[in-house]
C-alpha cells in the first residue's frame, strides 16, 4: 500500500524518526491490536494506537459511559454519558482518524468468549486494560495458552504498575509475580480506593508504546519486568522478574490447562 | 544488619522471616503483596519460614487492579 499525500503529512513525524520511517508506518497500519477495558487504561491506550495509526484497533467492553468515569476515561465525552463504550470509543476513534478500522465486542470477557475475541482478527498484540483480577488473570493465561504478546497494568490510588509478555521468550509472566488472585477479603473495593485520574494517562500510555515498539520491533521491552510507578513520590521503578519453571501456566509443567472463570468484585477503571 | 526493601536501604536488628518483616514495614495487608527476594518470587506457604539475612534484595510488589468509584 502506498500513503498518500494525507497519510505522510499526518504520520511525518514517525516517519522521520529512524526507527519508524515509512516502512515501520506501515508496519503499525497493518497491525491489528486488542484492547480489553475501555477505561481508565484502555481509553488513553486506544487514543495514542489510534493517532499512531494502528491499522485495527478491537476494543472490550459490556459497560455504558457513567459520568463517573470522565475524570479518566478521556475517550468518553459528557454526550456520551449512557452510551455503550465501545460505541463511544469507535465513534472518537474514527473522528481521530479515519486510517484506523475499529472492531467492537459489547461483552466482559470470560473463560468462553476470550480465545475466540483474541483470535477474531489474529491480533499481534493485546492489552489489558480491565480493573479486576478475575480478568487480569483470565487475560494472562489466555494470552499465555494462544501465545498472544500482551501487555498488564493495573492502577489504584497514585501507584501504577505493568508488564509485557512475550510468548517463547522465557518471559514471566503475571502468575510468575501473582500466583493467583488475592482474597476476596482482601481487594479494597472499588468505592474504597480510588484512583488519581491521570494514572490511567500515565500507565495505558505506556502501554500503547510497548504495543508499537512491539510491532515495529524496535527497542527493549518490559518483557522480565515490573515497572511500578508512584505518582506521590514521583518515583519509577523497574524490578526483575524471573520467568518460574514451576509457574501453574507458564511453567515446564503447567497445571492450569483450562481457562478459569474467578469470582471477584468487578469495579470501573 | 542492612538489607534493600524496594530500591532502599534499611537496617534490621535481627534476622525476621518475611511474614515479620512485612509486619515490620506495616504492610496492612499482606494478602496483597507478591515478595521476591532476591530475584526469586517467594511461595506464600513459605512466608513463614523463608528468613531474611544480612544484605538480601526484596521487593515488595502489590497486586494492582483498579480502584475507582464504578458501578
Amino acid at each position: 500500500m502506498d500513503f498518500n499525500e494525507q497519510q505522510i503529512e499526518r504520520y511525518s513525524r514517525h516517519i522521520i524518526l529512524s526507527q519508524v520511517g515509512v516502512e515501520g508506518q506501515q508496519k503499525l497500519l497493518n497491525a491489528k491490536v486488542l484492547i480489553i477495558g475501555t477505561g481508565g487504561l484502555g481509553a488513553p491506550a486506544a487514543m495514542f494506537l489510534a493517532a499512531a495509526g494502528i491499522g485495527t484497533i478491537g476494543l472490550v467492553d459490556a459497560d455504558n459511559v457513567d459520568l463517573s468515569n470522565l475524570q479518566r476515561q478521556i475517550i468518553h465525552q459528557t454526550k456520551d454519558v449512557g452510551k455503550q463504550k465501545v460505541l463511544s470509543g469507535k465513534e472518537t476513534i474514527n473522528e481521530m482518524n479515519p486510517d484506523v478500522n475499529v472492531v467492537i465486542y459489547n461483552t466482559f470477557v470470560n473463560s468462553s468468549n476470550i480465545l475466540e475475541i483474541i483470535n477474531d482478527q489474529d491480533y499481534d498484540f493485546v492489552i489489558d486494560g480491565t480493573d479486576n483480577f478475575a480478568a487480569k488473570f483470565l487475560i494472562n493465561d489466555a494470552c499465555v495458552m494462544a501465545k498472544k504478546p500482551y501487555s498488564h497494568a493495573g492502577i489504584i490510588r497514585f501507584n501504577g504498575q505493568l508488564t509485557t509478555y512475550i510468548p517463547d521468550n522465557d518471559t514471566a509472566c503475571y502468575r510468575c509475580m501473582f500466583k493467583e488472585p488475592p482474597p476476596e477479603g482482601a481487594v479494597p473495593t472499588c468505592r474504597e480506593a480510588g484512583v488519581l485520574g491521570v494514572m490511567g494517562g500515565v500507565i495505558g500510555t505506556m502501554q500503547a508504546t510497548e504495543a508499537i515498539k512491539y510491532i515495529l520491533g524496535v527497542g527493549e521491552s518490559l518483557a522480565g519486568y515490573l515497572l511500578t510507578y508512584d505518582a506521590f513520590d514521583m518515583e519509577f521503578r523497574k524490578v526483575k522478574i524471573n520467568r518460574k519453571s514451576n509457574c501453574p501456566v507458564c511453567g515446564d509443567q503447567p497445571t492450569i490447562k483450562e481457562l478459569i472463570d474467578y469470582n471477584g468484585p468487578v469495579c470501573e477503571l | 544488619m542492612k538489607v534493600t526493601i524496594n530500591g532502599k536501604e534499611k537496617q534490621l536488628e535481627n534476622e525476621v522471616n518475611v511474614l515479620e518483616l512485612l509486619a515490620i514495614n506495616d504492610v496492612e495487608m499482606p494478602e496483597m503483596v507478591s515478595v521476591e527476594l532476591n530475584g526469586v518470587i517467594v511461595d506464600r506457604d513459605d512466608f513463614g519460614s523463608t528468613i531474611i539475612r544480612e544484605n538480601d534484595t526484596i521487593e515488595f510488589l502489590y497486586f494492582m487492579g483498579g480502584g475507582s468509584v464504578g458501578f
